[in-house]
């Protein structure tokens, strides 16, 4: 439904800045992202250092919007898409916030990996890292956009990101075996890859809220999922 | 068919005495269709049809002079003391037409009571203000008779405790909520089975209120309720049923909890949302 102004401006002001504090904490998440996979292909640890100081100012804007939206529940007893617009902000700033740390992780096993000499080249990883970047940015202009589509695409590519760290999965465990002196190297890419599979996971969580916020009920499907990772076994022969 | 309730049969029992209890799930107690009400050349009310459910609250919701008095009071016919007013369509009680020809208003009035906006307990004691339809109905014997049944009214309207021991004083001497209290258990003392009221807080302060609110909660275990609010909370707190009205036309009516997080009518939205204009 389309959006007539409250009677009340400060409500809209109030609605507005709830909106784009969250933009703008994604969009700090967003380059955090793209930051720590390029110290990581780079072996840039003063990079990667400045991006663990950062994400302070990600849990700054959490704490920020949460006190919003509680601020506008108390004051305004809000109602329909005013309430789910409310709710999606107070359950989105957290997810932004774990977003950021797991770009931090990266950044902290990107000074972990740089100790040891580099490995393969590894084209995988700064593929999903691109993907999961471009998963946050669309979900979270879905959500600016009450874009139910948009979020819906988001929300069914995971499956590639999946695909993508299942078969970088394989390709760790053979070289672990071929090479034992990798495997410290190699473990801390495995859960590099982890951190951006479950970047994906998250955005994928921000679509159903974005799905909740438009049609006002949740989403029931079952996502297309592909996890086999967790089951995967290398035969050692 | 097994002794024991098997799991499903348990899951199933506990579904359906949840808070959240479906409207239809209940049968109907009014039933209003198409009703058409007119003062004179002014179309107040067109084509409402309605069920309200037995054993639940309803609330009517909208802005001011779209009708939702005029309705309520369509349900036990107070509009008849209007002279200019004509209603058409019907309103059916039990099935049964509350304006054929056969009907006894004053038998409707005692089986469809009413609480108004302001309290207005009558010039009396308390005891009188609560005995005097008891009296004039003859449903009471003796003086036994009217102390047990103004005695029970009082408990049920949640004021006995408060009143008991100045039964004698006037009822104009009590404070708004307790007024207001003495006026629903005025409303009980006939034995109703259906209770309307047209904002019964809008003059109470918050604490008054809330004991309104619980009363009503309670109250709906044995009677159906059917309330106008201009409050949107009041109505998503107390109500199962809400029904949305509009410049004379029934926009939109469904379940409280689906009409104040979901509304399918823009026009319910923008209310609600506090964005008309």
């Amino acid at each position: 439904m389309s959006s007539t102004d409250h009677i009340v401006k400060s409500f809209d002001e109030e609605l507005s800045r709830l909106s784009d504090q969250i933009s703008r904490m994604g969009g700090l998440a967003e380059v955090q992202i793209e930051r720590a996979i390029e110290s990581l292909q780079r072996r840039n640890s003063e990079e990667a250092a400045h991006i663990i100081e950062e994400d302070m100012r990600i849990d700054e804007l959490q704490v920020e919007i949460e006190e919003l939206a509680i601020q506008m529940i108390a004051r305004r007893q809000p109602l329909a898409t005013d309430l789910r617009a409310t709710v999606a902000g107070l359950k989105i700033a957290p997810l932004i916030e774990r977003i950021g740390d797991y770009a931090k992780n990266i950044a902290r096993r990107t000074i972990a990996l740089n100790q040891n000499p580099p490995i393969k080249p590894m084209f995988t990883i700064p593929r999903m890292g691109r993907m999961s970047r471009g998963m946050v940015q669309d979900v979270l202009d879905a959500f600016s956009n009450n874009d139910l589509a948009k979020a819906r695409a988001v929300w069914e590519r995971d499956a590639e990101l999946d695909d993508m760290y299942d078969s970088l999965f394989r390709e760790l465990l053979t070289y672990m075996m071929e090479d034992p002196r990798s495997i410290t190297s190699c473990t801390h890419l495995l859960f590099v890859a982890r951190n951006i599979e479950r970047i994906g996971d998250i955005a994928t969580n921000i679509a159903e809220i974005v799905h909740y916020q438009v049609e006002g009920q949740p989403l029931t499907e079952d996502r297309p999922k592909t996890d086999e990772a967790s089951v995967t076994v290398v035969d050692n022969n | 068919m097994s002794e024991e309730n098997t799991p499903k049969e348990v899951e199933a029992a506990v579904e359906t005495s949840n808070e959240t209890e479906v409207a239809e799930a209940h049968s109907t107690k009014v039933n209003a269709e198409k009703v058409n009400v007119f003062y004179g050349d002014n179309h107040a009310l067109k084509d409402i049809t309605i069920k309200i459910p037995e054993h639940q609250v309803t609330s009517f919701i909208g802005p001011s002079g779209c009708g939702k008095s005029t309705f309520l009071r369509c349900i036990n016919r107070m509009n008849d003391t209007i002279d200019i007013c004509r209603v058409e369509g019907t309103i059916e009680i039990d099935s049964r037409d509350i304006y054929d020809r056969a009907i006894d208003v004053v038998q409707l009035r005692a089986k469809v009571g009413m609480v108004f906006q302001k309290p207005n307990p009558f010039p009396k004691s308390i005891y009188d203000n609560i005995a005097y339809g008891p009296r004039i109905h003859g449903m009471v014997a003796g003086k036994t008779d009217t102390d047990e049944l103004v005695e029970a009214s009082l408990r049920r309207a949640g004021l006995w405790d408060e009143v008991k021991d100045r039964l004698e004083e006037p009822g104009t001497g009590l404070s708004g909520g307790q007024q207001q209290r003495l006026c629903i258990a005025r409303a009980i003392a006939v034995s109703p089975q259906v209770i309307l009221m047209d904002e019964p807080c809008s003059a109470l302060d918050p604490i008054a209120t809330a004991r309104i609110e619980e009363l009503i909660d309670e109250l709906r275990q044995n009677f159906t309720i059917v309330i106008v609010t201009h409050s949107m909370q009041q109505a998503a707190r107390v109500s199962q049923k809400t029904a949305f009205f509009h410049l004379g036309d029934l926009v939109e009516q469904g379940n409280t909890e689906q009409i104040f997080t979901n509304p399918e009518d823009k026009r319910t939205q923008d209310y609600i949302t506090g964005r008309f204009g």
